[in-house]
Protein backbone atom coordinates (compact mmCIF):
# COMPACT_ATOMS: atom_id res chain seq x y z
CA UNK A 1 0.00 0.00 0.00
CA UNK A 2 2.95 2.52 0.13
CA UNK A 3 2.66 3.60 -3.37
CA UNK A 4 -1.22 3.76 -3.29
CA UNK A 5 -0.64 5.91 -0.25
CA UNK A 6 1.44 8.32 -1.49
CA UNK A 7 -0.14 9.43 -4.84
CA UNK A 8 -3.18 11.84 -2.58
CA UNK A 9 -0.27 13.59 -1.30
CA UNK A 10 1.03 14.49 -4.71
CA UNK A 11 -2.00 14.57 -6.32
CA UNK A 12 -3.91 17.21 -3.90
CA UNK A 13 -0.56 19.80 -4.11
CA UNK A 14 -1.79 20.18 -8.00
CA UNK A 15 -4.69 22.49 -9.03
CA UNK A 16 -8.19 20.63 -9.63
CA UNK A 17 -6.32 17.39 -8.00
CA UNK A 18 -9.48 16.63 -6.25
CA UNK A 19 -10.95 15.66 -9.65
CA UNK A 20 -8.54 13.17 -10.37
CA UNK A 21 -8.65 12.16 -7.15
CA UNK A 22 -12.12 11.32 -7.56
CA UNK A 23 -11.61 9.17 -11.04
CA UNK A 24 -8.39 7.20 -9.30
CA UNK A 25 -10.41 6.09 -6.41
CA UNK A 26 -13.16 4.51 -8.31
CA UNK A 27 -10.93 2.73 -10.82
CA UNK A 28 -8.66 1.51 -7.91
CA UNK A 29 -11.71 0.45 -6.02
CA UNK A 30 -13.26 -1.28 -9.27
CA UNK A 31 -10.29 -3.43 -9.71
CA UNK A 32 -9.87 -4.28 -5.71
CA UNK A 33 -13.61 -5.29 -5.74
CA UNK A 34 -13.32 -7.43 -9.41
CA UNK A 35 -10.29 -9.11 -8.10
CA UNK A 36 -10.77 -10.62 -4.64
CA UNK A 37 -7.98 -13.15 -4.35
CA UNK A 38 -9.27 -15.48 -1.34
CA UNK A 39 -6.96 -17.75 0.29
CA UNK A 40 -7.44 -21.62 0.05
CA UNK A 41 -7.88 -22.78 3.39
CA UNK A 42 -11.29 -24.24 5.27
CA UNK A 43 -11.28 -25.40 8.76
CA UNK A 44 -14.59 -27.30 8.88
CA UNK A 45 -18.08 -28.05 7.49
CA UNK A 46 -18.20 -24.33 6.24
CA UNK A 47 -15.24 -25.41 4.24
CA UNK A 48 -17.36 -27.43 1.94
CA UNK A 49 -19.56 -24.86 1.24
CA UNK A 50 -17.06 -22.53 0.45
CA UNK A 51 -15.93 -25.59 -2.60
CA UNK A 52 -19.38 -25.25 -3.36
CA UNK A 53 -19.58 -21.83 -4.10
CA UNK A 54 -16.26 -22.23 -5.66
CA UNK A 55 -17.32 -24.73 -7.90
CA UNK A 56 -19.12 -24.23 -11.27
CA UNK A 57 -22.89 -24.22 -10.18
CA UNK A 58 -22.32 -21.11 -7.90
CA UNK A 59 -19.17 -20.03 -9.43
CA UNK A 60 -17.12 -17.61 -7.37
CA UNK A 61 -15.17 -17.04 -10.88
CA UNK A 62 -17.64 -14.17 -12.36
CA UNK A 63 -16.79 -12.14 -9.21
CA UNK A 64 -13.33 -12.32 -10.52
CA UNK A 65 -12.51 -14.57 -6.89
CA UNK A 66 -9.99 -17.44 -7.72
CA UNK A 67 -8.47 -19.17 -4.79
CA UNK A 68 -4.72 -18.91 -4.13
CA UNK A 69 -2.46 -21.21 -2.16
CA UNK A 70 -0.64 -18.94 -0.76
CA UNK A 71 -1.37 -15.84 1.40
CA UNK A 72 1.32 -13.97 -0.32
CA UNK A 73 -0.68 -13.53 -3.46
CA UNK A 74 -4.61 -13.10 -1.60
CA UNK A 75 -6.69 -10.35 -0.79
CA UNK A 76 -9.08 -11.87 0.89
CA UNK A 77 -9.40 -14.37 3.81
CA UNK A 78 -12.12 -16.38 3.82
CA UNK A 79 -12.44 -18.29 7.65
CA UNK A 80 -14.58 -20.78 7.04
CA UNK A 81 -15.32 -23.32 9.99
CA UNK A 82 -14.73 -23.88 13.98
CA UNK A 83 -11.41 -22.09 14.48
CA UNK A 84 -9.78 -24.00 17.66
CA UNK A 85 -7.24 -22.71 20.07
CA UNK A 86 -4.17 -24.27 18.53
CA UNK A 87 -5.16 -23.39 14.73
CA UNK A 88 -5.65 -19.34 16.22
CA UNK A 89 -2.17 -18.66 16.06
CA UNK A 90 -1.60 -20.45 12.27
CA UNK A 91 -4.46 -18.63 11.55
CA UNK A 92 -3.21 -15.23 12.74
CA UNK A 93 -0.10 -15.79 11.08
CA UNK A 94 -1.74 -16.10 8.01
CA UNK A 95 -3.19 -13.34 8.09
CA UNK A 96 -0.40 -11.50 8.86
CA UNK A 97 1.35 -12.42 6.56
CA UNK A 98 -0.98 -11.06 3.23
CA UNK A 99 -0.06 -8.01 1.78
CA UNK A 100 -2.25 -5.20 2.36
CA UNK A 101 -4.88 -3.86 1.37
CA UNK A 102 -6.66 -6.94 3.14
CA UNK A 103 -10.14 -8.08 3.90
CA UNK A 104 -11.57 -10.56 6.44
CA UNK A 105 -14.74 -12.54 5.59
CA UNK A 106 -15.72 -14.67 8.57
CA UNK A 107 -18.06 -17.22 7.69
CA UNK A 108 -20.71 -18.70 9.74
CA UNK A 109 -21.58 -19.08 13.03
CA UNK A 110 -18.64 -20.55 15.36
CA UNK A 111 -16.39 -17.65 13.38
CA UNK A 112 -18.83 -14.99 14.40
CA UNK A 113 -19.07 -15.92 18.28
CA UNK A 114 -18.67 -19.81 18.49
CA UNK A 115 -21.51 -21.40 16.98
CA UNK A 116 -23.02 -24.47 18.83
CA UNK A 117 -19.24 -24.74 20.13
CA UNK A 118 -20.24 -21.55 22.61
CA UNK A 119 -21.14 -23.82 25.45
CA UNK A 120 -19.04 -26.00 27.83
CA UNK A 121 -16.45 -25.99 24.86
CA UNK A 122 -12.85 -25.59 26.25
CA UNK A 123 -11.12 -25.46 22.80
CA UNK A 124 -12.77 -23.47 20.42
CA UNK A 125 -11.84 -19.29 20.22
CA UNK A 126 -15.07 -17.82 20.33
CA UNK A 127 -15.18 -15.40 17.39
CA UNK A 128 -12.40 -15.11 15.57
CA UNK A 129 -12.72 -10.93 15.40
CA UNK A 130 -10.59 -11.66 18.85
CA UNK A 131 -7.51 -12.39 16.79
CA UNK A 132 -7.99 -10.45 13.74
CA UNK A 133 -10.47 -7.72 12.27
CA UNK A 134 -13.48 -8.53 10.16
CA UNK A 135 -14.69 -7.13 7.46
CA UNK A 136 -17.59 -9.13 6.70
CA UNK A 137 -20.08 -11.76 8.85
CA UNK A 138 -21.79 -14.28 7.09
CA UNK A 139 -24.54 -15.81 9.32
CA UNK A 140 -25.53 -19.35 8.90
CA UNK A 141 -24.44 -23.09 10.22
CA UNK A 142 -23.15 -22.85 7.32
CA UNK A 143 -24.01 -20.16 5.58
CA UNK A 144 -25.61 -21.74 1.70
CA UNK A 145 -23.39 -20.91 -1.14
CA UNK A 146 -26.43 -17.61 -2.00
CA UNK A 147 -25.08 -16.28 1.65
CA UNK A 148 -21.53 -16.49 1.30
CA UNK A 149 -21.70 -14.92 -2.13
CA UNK A 150 -23.72 -12.36 -0.77
CA UNK A 151 -21.57 -11.80 1.75
CA UNK A 152 -18.42 -11.15 -1.08
CA UNK A 153 -21.21 -8.85 -2.82
CA UNK A 154 -21.45 -6.72 0.57
CA UNK A 155 -17.50 -6.73 0.36
CA UNK A 156 -17.12 -5.43 -2.70
CA UNK A 157 -19.63 -2.91 -1.87
CA UNK A 158 -17.45 -1.90 1.49
CA UNK A 159 -14.64 -2.15 -0.76
CA UNK A 160 -15.95 0.74 -3.35
CA UNK A 161 -16.41 3.06 -0.38
CA UNK A 162 -13.19 2.88 -0.12
CA UNK A 163 -11.00 6.43 -0.29
CA UNK A 164 -7.42 6.99 -0.82
CA UNK A 165 -5.50 8.90 1.85
CA UNK A 166 -7.64 7.37 4.31
CA UNK A 167 -7.79 4.74 6.97
CA UNK A 168 -10.47 1.82 5.74
CA UNK A 169 -13.38 2.46 8.23
CA UNK A 170 -13.68 -1.47 9.47
CA UNK A 171 -16.17 -2.97 11.07
CA UNK A 172 -13.78 -5.22 12.57
CA UNK A 173 -11.50 -3.05 14.02
CA UNK A 174 -13.90 -0.61 15.10
CA UNK A 175 -15.38 -3.75 17.58
CA UNK A 176 -11.65 -3.92 18.43
CA UNK A 177 -11.20 -0.76 19.74
CA UNK A 178 -14.27 -0.44 21.59
CA UNK A 179 -13.91 -3.23 23.30
CA UNK A 180 -10.72 -1.63 24.78
CA UNK A 181 -11.31 -0.66 28.50
CA UNK A 182 -9.77 2.96 29.39
CA UNK A 183 -6.95 3.01 30.82
CA UNK A 184 -6.43 -0.40 31.12
CA UNK A 185 -4.04 -2.60 28.47
CA UNK A 186 -6.20 -3.44 25.86
CA UNK A 187 -8.62 -7.12 26.43
CA UNK A 188 -8.06 -7.62 22.30
CA UNK A 189 -4.32 -6.70 22.36
CA UNK A 190 -3.18 -7.87 18.37
CA UNK A 191 0.35 -8.66 18.61
CA UNK A 192 2.15 -6.92 15.46
CA UNK A 193 4.39 -8.52 12.60
CA UNK A 194 4.39 -12.36 12.30
CA UNK A 195 5.06 -13.21 15.72
CA UNK A 196 3.29 -16.65 16.92
CA UNK A 197 0.77 -15.98 19.75
CA UNK A 198 0.75 -19.05 21.91
CA UNK A 199 -2.78 -20.21 22.62
CA UNK A 200 -2.90 -19.76 26.18
CA UNK A 201 -2.31 -15.95 25.37
CA UNK A 202 -5.24 -15.55 23.26
CA UNK A 203 -7.04 -12.99 24.94
CA UNK A 204 -10.32 -14.91 25.99
CA UNK A 205 -13.79 -12.87 26.62
CA UNK A 206 -16.67 -14.22 28.01
CA UNK B 1 -13.09 -70.98 13.36
CA UNK B 2 -13.29 -67.36 15.20
CA UNK B 3 -12.88 -67.71 18.93
CA UNK B 4 -15.78 -66.77 21.44
CA UNK B 5 -14.97 -64.64 24.24
CA UNK B 6 -15.47 -67.45 26.80
CA UNK B 7 -12.64 -69.31 25.18
CA UNK B 8 -10.31 -66.33 24.70
CA UNK B 9 -11.13 -66.17 28.78
CA UNK B 10 -10.19 -69.85 29.34
CA UNK B 11 -7.08 -69.71 27.22
CA UNK B 12 -5.91 -66.99 29.22
CA UNK B 13 -6.97 -68.09 32.33
CA UNK B 14 -4.68 -71.23 31.83
CA UNK B 15 -1.80 -68.97 31.12
CA UNK B 16 -2.35 -66.59 34.07
CA UNK B 17 -4.07 -69.05 36.85
CA UNK B 18 -2.68 -66.76 39.19
CA UNK B 19 -4.64 -64.03 38.03
CA UNK B 20 -8.43 -62.83 37.98
CA UNK B 21 -9.45 -62.89 34.87
CA UNK B 22 -12.93 -62.33 34.10
CA UNK B 23 -15.67 -60.91 31.67
CA UNK B 24 -16.88 -57.36 32.25
CA UNK B 25 -20.58 -56.33 32.54
CA UNK B 26 -20.85 -53.36 30.99
CA UNK B 27 -18.86 -54.32 27.74
CA UNK B 28 -19.87 -58.10 25.86
CA UNK B 29 -16.51 -57.93 24.24
CA UNK B 30 -14.07 -57.34 26.99
CA UNK B 31 -12.11 -59.09 29.50
CA UNK B 32 -10.94 -57.33 32.70
CA UNK B 33 -7.37 -58.02 33.00
CA UNK B 34 -5.43 -56.70 35.83
CA UNK B 35 -2.68 -54.00 35.54
CA UNK B 36 0.41 -56.43 36.16
CA UNK B 37 -0.17 -59.01 33.57
CA UNK B 38 -1.61 -56.38 30.90
CA UNK B 39 1.35 -55.93 28.28
CA UNK B 40 1.70 -59.91 29.20
CA UNK B 41 -1.59 -60.60 27.92
CA UNK B 42 -1.45 -57.96 25.13
CA UNK B 43 1.61 -60.27 24.23
CA UNK B 44 0.19 -63.18 24.13
CA UNK B 45 -2.48 -61.58 22.25
CA UNK B 46 -0.34 -61.07 19.21
CA UNK B 47 1.81 -63.79 19.07
CA UNK B 48 -0.29 -66.58 19.72
CA UNK B 49 -1.13 -68.92 16.94
CA UNK B 50 -4.51 -69.86 18.22
CA UNK B 51 -4.95 -66.02 18.85
CA UNK B 52 -3.24 -64.45 16.38
CA UNK B 53 -4.72 -60.69 17.28
CA UNK B 54 -2.66 -59.36 14.47
CA UNK B 55 -4.63 -55.35 14.14
CA UNK B 56 -5.36 -52.77 17.49
CA UNK B 57 -8.59 -51.39 16.56
CA UNK B 58 -8.28 -49.30 18.99
CA UNK B 59 -7.16 -47.83 22.04
CA UNK B 60 -9.57 -45.17 24.78
CA UNK B 61 -10.18 -44.24 27.71
CA UNK B 62 -13.30 -43.49 30.29
CA UNK B 63 -13.13 -41.32 33.62
CA UNK B 64 -15.06 -42.88 36.84
CA UNK B 65 -14.66 -40.16 39.24
CA UNK B 66 -13.22 -40.30 42.18
CA UNK B 67 -10.84 -42.77 41.94
CA UNK B 68 -11.29 -45.28 38.72
CA UNK B 69 -9.85 -44.55 35.29
CA UNK B 70 -11.02 -47.53 33.24
CA UNK B 71 -8.64 -47.91 30.41
CA UNK B 72 -9.85 -50.36 27.16
CA UNK B 73 -8.19 -51.31 23.71
CA UNK B 74 -9.49 -53.52 21.33
CA UNK B 75 -8.19 -55.95 19.56
CA UNK B 76 -9.14 -58.18 16.31
CA UNK B 77 -7.66 -60.67 14.20
CA UNK B 78 -8.02 -60.60 10.64
CA UNK B 79 -7.15 -63.97 9.82
CA UNK B 80 -9.47 -66.05 12.67
CA UNK B 81 -11.80 -63.70 12.18
CA UNK B 82 -12.63 -62.89 16.04
CA UNK B 83 -12.63 -59.73 18.50
CA UNK B 84 -11.81 -59.23 22.23
CA UNK B 85 -11.15 -55.66 24.16
CA UNK B 86 -9.43 -55.88 27.17
CA UNK B 87 -10.04 -53.62 30.18
CA UNK B 88 -7.52 -52.33 32.74
CA UNK B 89 -9.06 -50.40 36.21
CA UNK B 90 -6.38 -47.44 36.45
CA UNK B 91 -5.74 -45.18 39.56
CA UNK B 92 -7.16 -42.37 39.15
CA UNK B 93 -4.71 -40.21 40.97
CA UNK B 94 -1.64 -41.86 39.07
CA UNK B 95 -2.66 -43.64 35.37
CA UNK B 96 -0.05 -45.31 34.25
CA UNK B 97 0.16 -48.71 31.88
CA UNK B 98 3.46 -50.14 29.39
CA UNK B 99 2.94 -49.23 25.81
CA UNK B 100 1.59 -51.33 23.15
CA UNK B 101 3.94 -49.86 20.60
CA UNK B 102 6.52 -52.55 20.59
CA UNK B 103 3.63 -55.20 19.65
CA UNK B 104 1.09 -52.74 17.01
CA UNK B 105 2.85 -49.84 15.96
CA UNK B 106 -0.58 -48.28 15.50
CA UNK B 107 -0.98 -47.59 19.10
CA UNK B 108 1.97 -44.68 18.80
CA UNK B 109 -0.90 -42.30 18.53
CA UNK B 110 -3.41 -43.97 20.07
CA UNK B 111 -1.77 -43.76 23.70
CA UNK B 112 -0.43 -40.24 22.61
CA UNK B 113 -4.51 -39.18 22.39
CA UNK B 114 -4.80 -41.02 25.84
CA UNK B 115 -2.44 -39.18 26.88
CA UNK B 116 -3.11 -36.00 25.99
CA UNK B 117 -6.73 -35.84 26.74
CA UNK B 118 -6.76 -38.49 30.05
CA UNK B 119 -3.31 -37.97 31.30
CA UNK B 120 -2.37 -42.14 31.29
CA UNK B 121 1.86 -42.21 31.16
CA UNK B 122 2.82 -45.08 28.78
CA UNK B 123 5.85 -46.20 29.73
CA UNK B 124 8.22 -47.60 26.94
CA UNK B 125 6.11 -45.16 24.43
CA UNK B 126 8.40 -43.80 21.79
CA UNK B 127 7.52 -39.72 21.56
CA UNK B 128 4.68 -39.30 24.79
CA UNK B 129 3.71 -35.71 23.73
CA UNK B 130 0.44 -33.86 23.27
CA UNK B 131 -1.99 -35.09 20.01
CA UNK B 132 -4.81 -33.02 19.92
CA UNK B 133 -4.01 -30.32 22.20
CA UNK B 134 -1.58 -27.19 21.95
CA UNK B 135 1.98 -28.15 23.34
CA UNK B 136 1.59 -25.94 26.24
CA UNK B 137 -2.08 -26.95 27.38
CA UNK B 138 -2.08 -27.43 31.02
CA UNK B 139 -4.58 -30.54 32.12
CA UNK B 140 -6.34 -33.17 30.63
CA UNK B 141 -9.73 -31.83 29.12
CA UNK B 142 -11.78 -35.25 29.01
CA UNK B 143 -11.36 -35.63 32.65
CA UNK B 144 -14.54 -34.89 34.46
CA UNK B 145 -13.30 -32.42 36.34
CA UNK B 146 -11.90 -30.87 34.40
CA UNK B 147 -11.95 -26.58 34.35
CA UNK B 148 -10.96 -23.83 31.82
CA UNK B 149 -11.84 -20.63 32.03
CA UNK B 150 -12.71 -20.36 28.15
CA UNK B 151 -15.70 -23.13 29.28
CA UNK B 152 -18.84 -20.65 29.38
CA UNK B 153 -21.53 -23.11 31.10
CA UNK B 154 -24.43 -24.00 29.05
CA UNK B 155 -27.81 -22.03 31.16
CA UNK B 156 -30.10 -24.85 32.22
Amino acid sequence: MGLIDRIPAYIEKTPGGGVLMTGVNSILNEAKASSMWYMLFGLACCAIELMATGASRYDFDRLGMIFRATPRQTDLMIVAGTLTLKMAPRVKLLYDQMPEPKYVIAMGGCTIHGGPFYHDSYSVLKGVDKIIPVDIHVAGCPPRPEALMNGCLALQDLIRTERLGHDRDRPGLRQLTQRQIPGQPPVNYLPTGGALIRPNEIPILG
Amino acid sequence: MPLKLDQIRDLLRQRFPDHLIVEDLDNHDALVVPREIYLEVAELLRTDEELDFDYLEFETCSDMPPDLLNFVAYFRSLGKGHRVALKVKLDRARPSLPSLVGLWANADWNEREIFDLFGVVFHGHPDLRRLMMPEDWEGHPLRKDYLHPNVVKRPD
